[in-house]
């Protein structure tokens, strides 16, 4: 019955997608709709092809397919994510590379939010969800919730990068930095992410374990803020049912402050909150010794939940925003650091006492160096905040550099040590493949993002210098194509930096591959068991 | 009153106060006494259920 009810509602998905491709106003509808038909089509007929097969009986174990299948795209979107990187950097340094025949697809501005997306919430996105779906069923001794669920959150979350992706290439955009998809690609979020939320309280609920380990809490405050963030940022009408284009619900300094609010929040619950989930789940296991301190981590909790909301209004210091708003963010900016610092301390003590696993095991070497650039970010931030401080640092390469030395430094990094740490893991090998090929990866992204922090440090400073830079009588020295041509060693620079982190990404990919390939799957507890 | 007057007086009065209020019972919650014995369990519950699920049927225990 459940099947007949699927096969019914794809089929009305590909009908009426195929139908909104034929009356489409613009091109960027057209193949997201078309994209949609092809999706619900082969979903179809895989449900048709699988309706009446006899499920084995998988409850009494772990939901693990989803999370192999988390990984390899994971992988897979970081690698093109970081390409996408590598290839804008080219484009600033080198503007002849945005080609005449790609005008209007293949320039700057258009895959500059490829590149933002496809890190943020393909590369990002899909190693949260993979990590909340290893991590709750691990700490909550179940299965997770919903049956297939898991896979739907899954693909849905696939689907939403591709119509994100193709869409930003053909010009749909709703302009909104880190929320760029239009009304239609919103709405998919919105069904994708309660599904998250469903498997993932729906197993806290029914967990084993009488507690809820600290890595869930923080999980799910990402999941439930993300939920209220993309509802309240993205609110606006669409102009017509057949097409990309919207009206937004707000106007002026309320969408900018609305759209910060977001924007902030999805730094700190996104890219921090969910990848400290990671951090305290992943970090312990690695090093083999529980979280150095377990209050420290509750605190930790309850300052980032009530200190980020308010942080937001310091990406609008000197607009229409009133005064005491940026200030009010300013402040909550700064005080952000002092529980930072606390849950980068506690995350590297947790290795106290395990200090020489830093000389013998590349994967804790390169978690600890992603808590490392979490602490260095997460001082950068708060002092770029302040009033002073933002007024040289504001619309500069600074800003890129501080993005990039969190993103790439904490996420990626973390992201790499807990990739490393599951595909054994999830593919039953006995070891990586090579862990020489770990320690490659380790020193080719580490001086990578070096690279790039520091000439994005140069070059930002240097850019604010020269705007600022005022004659005896007053008048400005630089013109802004002054600086664009003094910015050109730095750019040079940084473009070498992304495509080291690149290089190191593509490593990881091989080495990840051949650990599946390669090895042996290795004897395990379950194989000594007669089937039922 | 409008949105703009409520949002800055509750931004800069009794919001702001309720939530660092709300901030420092949860912190004073976490050092309670007798909080050890239970947070040193639960920082060590990750190290259980590694490989199958606490509620594995009956059957595939006993073999």
């Amino acid at each position: 019955m459940w099947d007949y009810l699927k096969l019914a509602g794809l089929g009305l998905v590909a009908v009426c997608a195929a139908i909104a491709a034929n009356y489409a106003h613009d091109l960027a509808y057209q193949v997201n709709a078309i994209t949609v038909m092809l999706a619900a089509g082969i979903a179809f007929l895989w449900v048709l092809r699988t309706a009446g097969d006899v499920k084995p009986d998988r409850r009494h174990e772990y939901f693990d397919s989803v999370v192999r299948a988390g990984a390899i795209a994971t992988a897979f979107w970081g690698a093109v994510g970081f390409l996408v990187g590598v290839i804008i950097a080219l484009q600033l340094a080198f503007p002849q590379l945005n080609f005449e025949f790609l005008q209007g697809y293949g320039n700057f501005g258009r895959l500059r939010p490829l590149h933002t997306s496809a890190v943020i919430f393909a590369f990002g996105g899909n190693a949260l969800i993979m990590s909340s779906f290893y991590i709750v069923q691990r700490t909550c001794a179940t299965r997770l919730f919903g049956g297939s669920l898991g896979w739907f959150v899954f693909w849905g979350w696939q689907l939403v990068i591709v119509l994100a992706a193709s869409g930003y290439v053909l010009g749909a955009t709703q302009s909104k930095e880190y929320a760029e998809p239009v009304w239609y690609v919103d709405i998919l979020i919105t069904a994708v992410w309660v599904g998250l939320l469903v498997a993932f309280m729906g197993t806290l609920f029914k967990r084993k374990e009488p507690h809820i380990y600290v890595a869930n809490w923080f999980l799910l405050s990402m999941i439930l803020t993300v939920a209220m963030l993309h509802l309240v940022n993205n609110a606006a009408i669409p102009v017509s049912i057949f097409g990309s284009a919207q009206v937004q619900a707000y106007a002026g300094v309320q969408d900018a402050m609305v759209q910060w609010w977001y924007g902030h929040n999805a730094v700190g619950f996104f890219l921090t909150a969910g990848f400290l989930g990671m951090m305290y789940y992943f970090v312990p296991k690695q090093a083999e010794r529980p979280v150095y301190s377990y209050k420290l981590s509750i605190i930790h909790f309850w300052a980032l939940i009530f200190l980020y909301i308010w942080a937001g209004p310091h990406h609008l210091h000197y607009t229409a925003l009133p005064d005491w708003a940026s200030t009010l963010g300013m402040v909550f900016s700064v005080i952000l650091w002092m529980p930072s610092w606390g849950g980068m301390i506690n995350g590297l003590m947790t290795l106290s006492g395990a200090w020489d696993k830093l000389r013998t095991d590349p994967i804790i070497r390169m978690m600890v160096v992603s808590i490392g650039f979490y602490g260095m970010s997460t001082f950068e931030g708060p002092m770029m905040s302040i009033k002073a401080v933002n007024s040289l640092s504001h619309y500069t390469d600074w800003t890129i550099g501080h993005v990039h030395s969190g993103a790439l430094g904490w996420n990626g990094m973390i992201t790499f040590g807990v990739l490393y740490y599951l595909v054994p893991r999830l593919w039953n090998r006995e070891r990586l493949y090579s862990l020489k090929l770990v320690s490659w990866h380790f020193w080719l992204a580490t001086i990578g993002i070096v690279l790039y922090a520091s000439s994005m440090w140069v070059t930002g400073i240097m850019e604010g210098l020269m705007w600022r830079e005022v004659d005896a009588n007053g008048f400005l020295v630089n013109a802004f194509a002054d600086t664009v041509a003094a910015k050109f060693p730095m750019y040079v620079v940084r473009a070498t930096g992304g495509l080291l982190f690149l290089t190191g990404a593509l490593i990881m990919c091989w080495n990840l591959w051949m650990t599946v390939r390669a090895h042996p799957a290795r004897a395990t507890q379950h194989s000594a068991v007669p089937a039922e | 009153m409008e949105t703009y007057s409520f949002l800055r007086h509750m931004a800069d009065s009794w919001f702001l106060l309720a939530m660092t209020l709300g901030f420092l019972a949860l912190c004073v919650w976490a050092f309670r006494p007798g909080s050890r014995a239970m947070h040193q369990e639960v920082a060590g519950s990750i190290f259980r259920n590694d490989d199958s699920p606490a509620d594995r049927n009956p059957a595939q225990k006993e073999a």
